[in-house]
């Protein structure tokens, strides 16, 4: 029992992790620009596909080099000859043209890459068993993700507090006019954290995609979660998104390894009975069927009682 | 934003007969119009393309009640479609197992309803917050809706779906809907009464204020008005009329899924709305027309016409945003002030490095796709009815040049059309044809 | 105490720590043009959204006619019976002029969220629209996008809108903002024709239109009131002089 909340917790944190890792990249993008990417889980794909490209190649890490700057530049091209352009129709056509994108960027991985999914391997020198909690191996493997995930925030809460550029890009989250006025080219300024949130997705795309699957309906599965995250955390907020990444990486973990259904519960407590056909399937529904379904449960929930999210600012 | 401006001294003479014309008449040809349809193009092909594109007009209007009018983007407008669905194809298997005495064309209704009850369930959450937020709470219960689908079998059918048989009901007058042009009355018809009514809808003292809230949220709220509650009954609205198309696209197909609920159609009314033009009552009509055609010709000639659609989308958003409907409501300042005939000539002249641009990329495209997905097909391929070798480096080049030459011609030309729109429209406004 | 028709007791707004209205005690009598004044930053239009119920006060209550409207939903306080203008331009940019002020006069006259009336026939709301129009001078340019009019034409659509639902008390912030003497000149009078037998509040930098306007005018200086009294009076205070109008004003 202790064993099993061990290690869910582990995966959940890990799996919290992964999804702050996209939703801050997500978070950071739209605090500056007021527009939510709806293709930035596309890039966490990307970022999947072209590891594996790599990594079948030169191996895995000059994958996990060289495939996030990939994405990244990609991002930045995106965000200079595309959403630039839409701008000026306002934020329902950048979301637009950003859920245009997300549906293009899929079909051309299914183009090149096919529909089923790929066989990106975790690389041999961490294909091992990492420690054991009671009588179970956790792969080390997982530890590296895990490890990566912290460094790269600490990293970015670094850049963000410490330096000159960081300085700038907190000014224009708030102020852009007022950083432009400054002689800042504000422009470019976006163009380069919204290349970076979307190499952000990549890595979180290249670490995950050996331990989940690398398939090309890896955004459209992780999508709707992701944005979910943000909406829970409360739209603009970093610390917000990170509480709610951790709390749906943990609630999803915890419940797919509980396999208890409603009847289970109440047989229990010996109550024994068979209602109207099409509740029953809720009577029978086990807690791990429901495991995908509890975020947007969640949002539900957090939309009543909460309506601007956790620790939500700006509503747009 | 499709306000035609009534003067205040016009007054409103629907006594005489021009009155009745002038108010009336596009709905008696609309009437006229679903019973000359099916003469003039008779073959199954067309009868099945025009059922289909009367669902998808209900279903694209119904979206652009949120979108267009309430300014309110919705990635999960499906979920009423598709409940309505599949409660229409429950009740109708209800209703002949039991022989209740209840014949097809009232099955539409039952869809609604069931839509403005879901629509009442999740308006009352999602509406609580308005553009991003309502976009991505929108796309996370439509999640929530699909992923119960798995989950709740016996409703949903699983992935198999529920099936139903619409000959089965009450027979009125020995129509038992069995052939497709029965069926393509019913929706007609059905159709009809959804548009006459939802333009109805923009009419209203409730519909007016659906723009003003799209225009200014918070003024709204200090002229009196409650602008989240016109958020919501909008969605209920909303909701409504997207079971009705549901139900008839149950009726239709006879079979329900979970599809039907699913982000990608979600996304395909979200496509024809958009593309036909959210700004104005009519455009979602001819995206639903034109999208519906597009599906079911184009997948029989390019396997990635997905891809084609998803640039198409990409290109109006960022070139025409508002759509085909749009563009034409952009010359009718010129037609109505006659200038429009000295910007055709320039627009046909733009028009051929245009072709030679878009032949370019489709034929990169579908060499692409050639080479990666049906390479086991060999190197062999057919574009346009020209055969050649697409391992060869001529087609690659040849499309290379095509988009070149076209694109270079277009950058050539464009500025002449620039600046005939300018002398055209300034011209226009001279005669005082622009409002 | 008999009905003010506005009265604020003891507000106090923070944003934060930071305190923008400091406790500010407030009578306008009902009839009366009562003008706000006071330096930039003083917290006018912050006083504006708290009445109208834009913001909450932190501390206080506000009473509407004896009522009390405190933390009330501006749509609540504009049902009953106060109407306000916007210092930033607060219209209806795509819908046209005639919608503009249509959408105004609609509450009022009864027609709620109705779904199933004909906006087109309803004769009583297309010659209250018109009136309105009229009034404003805008009755030639029903037509135009409300974006395309002119500054000044905005403002007169600005305060249409305003009035439009026939409120009993009016607020207005800034209206003639920006505008040339000219324009001032035309939009005073306008704003003495629109506010005959109503409560106007105003708020203003432009002393020739407040001492044109105002039967009292009270003075706001770092979100507390100075001063509050008839216009001379008002002129040849001391506090006044230093605070905000300069001596030999």
């Amino acid at each position: 029992m202790l064993e099993l909340v061990l290690v869910s917790t582990l995966n959940g944190v890990l799996y919290g992790m992964l999804l702050f890792l996209m939703a801050s990249g997500l978070t950071l993008i739209f605090s500056m620009m007021g527009v939510l990417n709806f293709a930035h889980a596309s890039f966490y794909m990307l970022g999947a596909f072209f590891g594996f490209q790599i990594s079948k190649y030169a191996g895995f890490w000059t994958g996990l080099i060289l495939a996030p700057p990939l994405a990244g530049v990609i991002g930045a091209l995106v965000e200079r000859y595309g959403l630039r352009n839409v701008h000026k129709h306002g934020h329902v056509a950048e979301l637009l043209f950003t859920f245009g994108l997300a549906f293009v960027m899929e079909e051309v991985v299914q183009i090149i890459w096919g529909k089923l999914p790929l066989d990106y391997r975790i690389p041999a020198a961490l294909d091992f068993s990492g420690f054991t909690i009671f009588s179970t191996n956790y792969p080390a493997y997982k530890m590296f993700m895990l490890l990566t995930a912290i460094g790269i925030f600490i990293v970015l809460l670094l850049i963000l507090t410490r330096t000159r550029v960081g300085l700038i890009i907190q000014a224009s989250l708030t102020h852009p006019h007022m950083v432009g006025a400054l002689g800042h080219n504000v422009p470019r300024i976006f163009m380069m954290v919204f290349g970076f949130g979307c190499a952000l997705a990549a890595v979180a795309g290249v670490i995950a995609g050996p331990a989940l699957v690398t398939q090309s309906n890896m955004a459209a599965l992780l999508g709707p979660i992701l944005f979910v995250v943000v909406v829970i955390g409360g739209l603009g907020s970093l610390s917000g998104a990170f509480v709610a990444s951790l709390l749906i990486g943990l609630l999803q973990t915890f419940a797919i390894a509980v396999n208890l259904s409603i009847a289970d519960v109440f047989g229990y407590f010996g109550v024994h009975t068979n209602p109207v056909p099409f509740l029953s399937d809720i009577w029978r529904v086990t807690v791990a069927q429901v495991g995908p379904i509890l975020p947007y449960l969640l949002l539900v929930l957090v939309l009543i009682f909460r309506p601007t999210g956790l620790m939500g600012t700006r509503d747009t | 934003m499709s306000e035609t401006v009534q003067t205040a001294s016009l007054p409103r003479s629907s006594s005489s007969v021009m009155g009745f014309v002038r108010s009336y008449g596009i709905w008696v040809a609309a009437f006229a119009l679903i019973f000359i349809l099916p003469r003039i193009f008779t073959s199954g092909f067309a009868l099945t393309a025009m059922s289909l594109m009367g669902i998808t007009i209900i279903f694209s209007l119904s979206y652009n009640m949120l979108l267009g009018q309430a300014g309110m983007l919705s990635f999960g407008h499906a979920v009423y479609y598709g409940l309505g669905g599949f409660l229409a194809v429950h009740a109708m298997n209800a209703i002949a197992s039991k022989g209740i005495a209840v014949p097809l064309p009232v099955i539409p209704l039952i869809g609604g309803i069931t839509g403005l009850i879901f629509g009442i369930i999740f308006g009352s959450v999602s509406t609580r917050r308005g553009g991003t937020a309502f976009a991505m709470i929108s796309l996370g219960l439509a999640e929530l809706v699909a992923s119960c689908a798995l989950i709740l079998r016996s409703f949903f059918g699983g992935e198999e779906g529920i099936t139903t048989n619409r000959t089965k009901l009450l027979r009125l007058f020995d129509l038992n809907f069995g052939p497709q042009y029965q069926v393509y009355y019913l929706i007609a018809f059905w159709c009809l009464i959804c548009v006459i009514a939802m333009y109805a809808l923009t009419r209203t003292p409730f519909g007016r204020m659906c723009n003003a809230v799209r225009e200014n949220f918070e003024r709204s709220e200090f002229v009196g008005y409650n602008p989240q509650l016109i958020r919501f009954i909008a969605f209920c609205l909303a909701g409504f009329f997207a079971g009705i198309a549901g139900s008839l696209a149950a009726i239709n197909f006879e079979i329900v899924n979970s599809s039907y609920v699913g982000a990608v159609q979600s996304g395909q009314v979200l496509l024809a709305a958009f593309i036909g033009g959210v700004g104005s009552f009519i455009g979602p009509v001819l995206g639903a027309v034109l999208v519906t055609y597009l599906q079911l010709t184009l997948s029989d000639i390019t396997e990635v016409w997905q891809l084609y659609f998803g640039l198409l989308f990409v290109g109006m958003v960022m070139f025409a945003p508002f759509g085909m409907a749009g563009i034409l409501m952009l010359h009718a300042p010129l037609l109505r002030a006659g200038t429009l005939w000295r910007l055709l000539p320039y627009y046909v002249i733009a028009f051929v490095p245009t072709l030679i641009m878009l032949t370019g990329f489709c034929l990169l495209i579908e060499l692409t796709v050639h080479v990666m997905v049906k390479a086991s097909d060999g190197p062999m391929m057919s574009f346009l009815r020209v055969t050649f070798d697409s391992h060869s480096f001529a087609p690659w080049a040849v499309s290379a040049a095509l988009i070149a030459t076209g694109y270079g011609l277009l950058r050539l030309i464009w500025p002449r059309v620039e600046s005939a729109w300018n002398d055209a429209m300034s011209l226009a406004r001279q005669r005082g044809g622009v409002a | 105490m008999n009905s003010a028709a506005v009265q604020l007791d003891g507000i106090t707004k923070n944003f934060g720590r930071t305190e923008i209205i400091r406790g500010v005690d407030l009578v306008i009598k009902p009839g009366e043009r009562h003008a706000m004044i006071g330096p930039n930053g003083a917290g006018k239009s912050t006083l504006f959204n708290l009445i109208s119920g834009r913001l909450m006060p932190t501390a206080g209550t506000i009473r509407l006619r004896g009522e009390d409207i405190t933390g009330l939903r501006p749509y609540e306080v504009n049902r009953r019976g106060l109407s306000r203008s916007f210092q930033v331009t607060n219209i209806f940019p795509r819908l046209s002029v005639w919608e503009n002020v249509r959408c105004a006069v609609l509450w009022s006259m009864g027609y709620k969220y109705s779904f199933w009336h004909n906006i087109d026939r309803l004769t009583d709301v297309r010659e209250r629209t018109e009136q309105i129009l009229r009034q404003i001078n805008l009755l030639d340019r029903l037509h135009l996008p409300a974006g395309v009019l002119t500054y000044a034409e905005q403002r007169a659509l600005e305060i249409g809108i305003t009035v439009g639902g026939g409120a009993e008390i009016i607020l207005l912030d800034e209206p003639t903002a920006g505008m040339s003497h000219a324009e001032a000149e035309h939009a005073v009078a306008l704003i003495k024709k629109l506010s005959e037998g109503r409560t106007l509040l105003v708020i203003e930098h432009d002393m020739g239109v407040v001492f044109d306007l105002a039967d009292r005018i009270s003075v706001l200086v770092y979100g507390k009131i100075i001063a509050s009294d008839e216009p001379a009076k008002i002129k040849a205070n001391r506090a006044v002089q230093e605070a905000y109008l300069g001596t030999a004003a």
